[in-house]
């Protein structure tokens, strides 16, 4: 401890004994090697650090599972939704049946929505981009997800008063924190949920068979 | 360490003194004995607010011990956790006991927890030179936050599950990076197995590891600095001619026996009736829809933490306009953790000339007091499902919440405080 005291009291004017301790080429060299080693042992811990970071990730085994799934919709009634299903990645999907008294309050112009046409947010495909929300104007298909905290919706399809809204036109509503999403999974403004509900992709095989988790794009 | 030290009595190797010696020339034991326990000087004026340290440490052993039993018949699976729950509860002998221990131990962590953090913002515990010895308890508040949060997915009720999915989706909030830190933390694209196994691991090994060595370095500062008391004298600055303070008292006998030793008898005995006559405590403890198998497809129509999470779980949805571009969600992500870490900053928020809320003015209680009541309020609220006008109430007690802290450099300089006596009263 004394020594290095006195080898950094550069004032001194008296010669210092000159001990290995305290010479400044020493100093320097000690510096060099303290620099040095902090320096590599940093590159070192950044390198040990990465399979302990990447085993994190969703390994081959969950993504092979988050590949894309069949749906079979043959059984999808008028006005009613299949599911929620545990389709694409787990996740709930909702595969709505809309009627055309359902459509036309779709394609009535609202002001109680947030994002009416659907620009915002992720995965809101191309095919999102229109008053329902999909591909074919009566079935809508998505993830039934709350876009505020991840509860799921659950679907209130009839039009009546509602505990949560006297004036409901059916649709959604998230029992977590009270997000009320329209028949097309648009959110309504004024909700903690800030955007609609997700679209995964997806394409029609047949009439009657789905494809979620690639679209024409990705397939 | 040299203080209080007297002359050694002569050395003799008989008896039960000789095994001591013979560790004690490989071990500093005795030494160590004396340093925390024998001759550790603690103020002669304790009172009941000073048990709940010993009572954390109580429940600490109760959880580890429980926990590790647990862990001998639970299943970190998502095809197996609920069931080998349920297997605990009905077929291991004695395993719904275990089982009732730990779930109402990890409640009464947090009572005792909040009590003994309420005992150190009344009293000034926090303030010089004891900030550090705060900061390590503001680290061990948030490990045991995490260890709950962690312990809480593991039965695999539905519960867990969605409650386990909303609090990783506020991280999903965090601008750009939310979505794939979200997918990362849960290590999948929605909550499952894996992400069960890796709470798992934490809360058993990583967690549990943390608090035991932050605890360790609680009491070697503790231990440093010495006890703050309810008169927030400083009882070093008065020793008598052996280098004693005058106002303390050996730990042990003292305190061990007549204080701390009564006080963990009756908590255990409050501590049993809960775990045998309402473990399940109304369902503050365990909640009724964790009784059912985590289902991803479906959200139990009201989501609520446990009891000790709601103050903050209402400050979070009180947080409810969007700011910056950025969605409100992110600011309740924000509120909620701002409102767990502020108190560390409370050694530098106190400019008070006093320490002990006994020699403050009245601003200062006053606030102290709206500040357990806005605490109590919020916890409630945390517990319903939301509405306008509780909303409102939830915004208004989160700003209190916040002025308490935020206000507290203004408050303490201006008001009147009493004069504190040289010497501790009782
Ligand atoms: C596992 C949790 C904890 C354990 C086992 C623990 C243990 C203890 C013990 C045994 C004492 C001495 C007895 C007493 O003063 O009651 C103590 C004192 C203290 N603890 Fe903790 N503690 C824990 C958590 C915390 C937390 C979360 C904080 C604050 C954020 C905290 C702050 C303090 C302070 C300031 C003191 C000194 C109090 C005084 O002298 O007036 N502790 N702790
Ligand atoms: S998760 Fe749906 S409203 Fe919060």
């Amino acid at each position: 401890m004394s020594s290095s005291e006195s080898a950094t009291g550069g004032t001194n004017s008296e010669p210092q004994p000159s001990s290995i301790e305290t010479t400044g080429f020493n100093k320097q060299r000690r510096y060099f090697l303290i620099g040095a080693s902090a320096a590599v042992g940093g590159v070192g811990i950044g390198f040990a650090a990465v399979p302990f970071v990447a085993s994190w990730s969703p390994s081959a085994k969950a993504r092979a599972l988050g590949a894309p799934v069949t749906l079979d919709i043959s059984k999808l009634r008028p006005g009613e939704m299949l599911g929620p299903t545990p389709a694409w990645r787990g996740q709930p999907i909702f595969v709505v049946n809309r009627q055309p008294d359902a459509l036309e309050r779709l394609e009535a112009p609202n002001d109680d929505l947030a994002d009416p046409d659907s620009d915002n947010g992720e995965m809101q495909p191309e095919y999102a981009q229109n008053p329902w929300r999909s591909k074919r104007p009566e079935i809508g298909v998505y993830i039934g997800l709350c876009t505020h905290l991840g509860c799921s919706p659950k679907p209130f399809f009839a039009v009546e008063p509602e505990p949560f809204d006297a004036n409901w036109q059916g649709g959604f509503f998230c029992p977590c924190h009270g997000s009320r999403f329209d028949m097309a999974g648009r959110v309504v403004k004024g909700v903690p949920a800030p955007d609609n509900l997700p679209v995964p992709p997806y394409r029609f095989v047949s009439d009657t068979v789905l494809i979620i988790g690639e679209d024409e794009g990705s397939a | 360490m040299a203080e209080g030290q007297e002359k050694a009595a002569p050395r003799t190797d008989k008896g039960l003194m000789g095994v001591v010696n013979w560790f004690d020339d490989r071990f500093p034991l005795m030494e160590t004995w004396n340093y925390h326990m024998a001759r550790y000087w603690a103020p002669k004026n304790f009172n009941f607010w000073y048990y709940f340290g010993v009572l954390s440490m109580v429940v600490l052993v109760i959880q580890l011990l429980t926990g590790l039993w647990l862990t001998m018949s639970y299943v970190p699976s998502g095809e197996g956790a609920f069931a080998s729950v349920e297997y605990i509860m009905r077929d291991v002998e004695y395993g719904w006991l275990l089982r009732y221990l730990h779930s109402t131990g990890a409640s009464a962590f947090f009572v005792v927890v909040y009590l003994h953090m309420f005992r150190g913002m009344m009293y000034g515990s926090y303030r010089k030179p004891r900030e550090l010895l705060w900061l390590i308890g503001m680290a061990i508040f948030v490990a045991l936050m995490a260890e709950g949060f962690f312990g809480y997915l593991l039965p695999w009720g539905n519960m867990s599950y969605w409650g386990a999915q909303v609090i990783v989706s506020l991280v999903g909030a965090i601008p750009v990076i939310g979505p794939d830190l979200m997918e990362w933390v849960r290590g999948d694209f929605l909550m499952s197995g894996i992400t069960l196994n890796r709470f798992f691991a934490l809360h058993v090994i990583a967690l549990p590891l943390v608090l035991v060595m932050l605890v360790f370095v609680h009491i070697v500062a503790l231990h440093h600095v010495g006890s703050n008391n309810p008169d927030g004298v400083e009882i070093k600055k008065n020793k008598d001619a052996n280098g004693i303070p005058v106002d303390g008292i050996p730990f042990h006998p003292y305190y061990t026996i007549g204080h701390d030793l009564p006080a963990i008898v009756m908590f255990l005995i409050l501590f049993c009736l809960v775990v045998f006559y309402a473990p399940e405590m109304g369902g503050y403890f365990l909640e009724k829809p964790n009784f059912e198998m985590a289902d991803p497809l479906k959200t139990p129509d009201h989501i609520a933490p446990v009891w000790y999470y709601t103050p903050f779980y209402a400050m979070l949805r009180a947080a409810t306009y969007p700011l910056f571009g950025i969605p409100a969600k992110f600011w309740g992500f924000v509120v909620m953790a701002g409102a767990i870490v502020v108190p560390a900053v409370l050694p530098w928020l106190d400019r008070s000339p006093v320490k002990s809320m006994r020699y403050k003015g009245m601003i200062s209680k006053a606030m102290l007091g709206l500040f357990v009541i806005c605490f109590f309020i919020l916890g409630y609220l945390g517990t319903i499902a939301p509405s306008p006008e509780a909303t409102l109430l939830a915004q208004i007690c989160t700003a209190i919440y916040f002025a308490y802290f935020v206000l507290m450099p203004w408050y303490t300089r201006v008001e009147k405080t009493k004069p504190v006596p040289d010497r501790v009263t009782t």
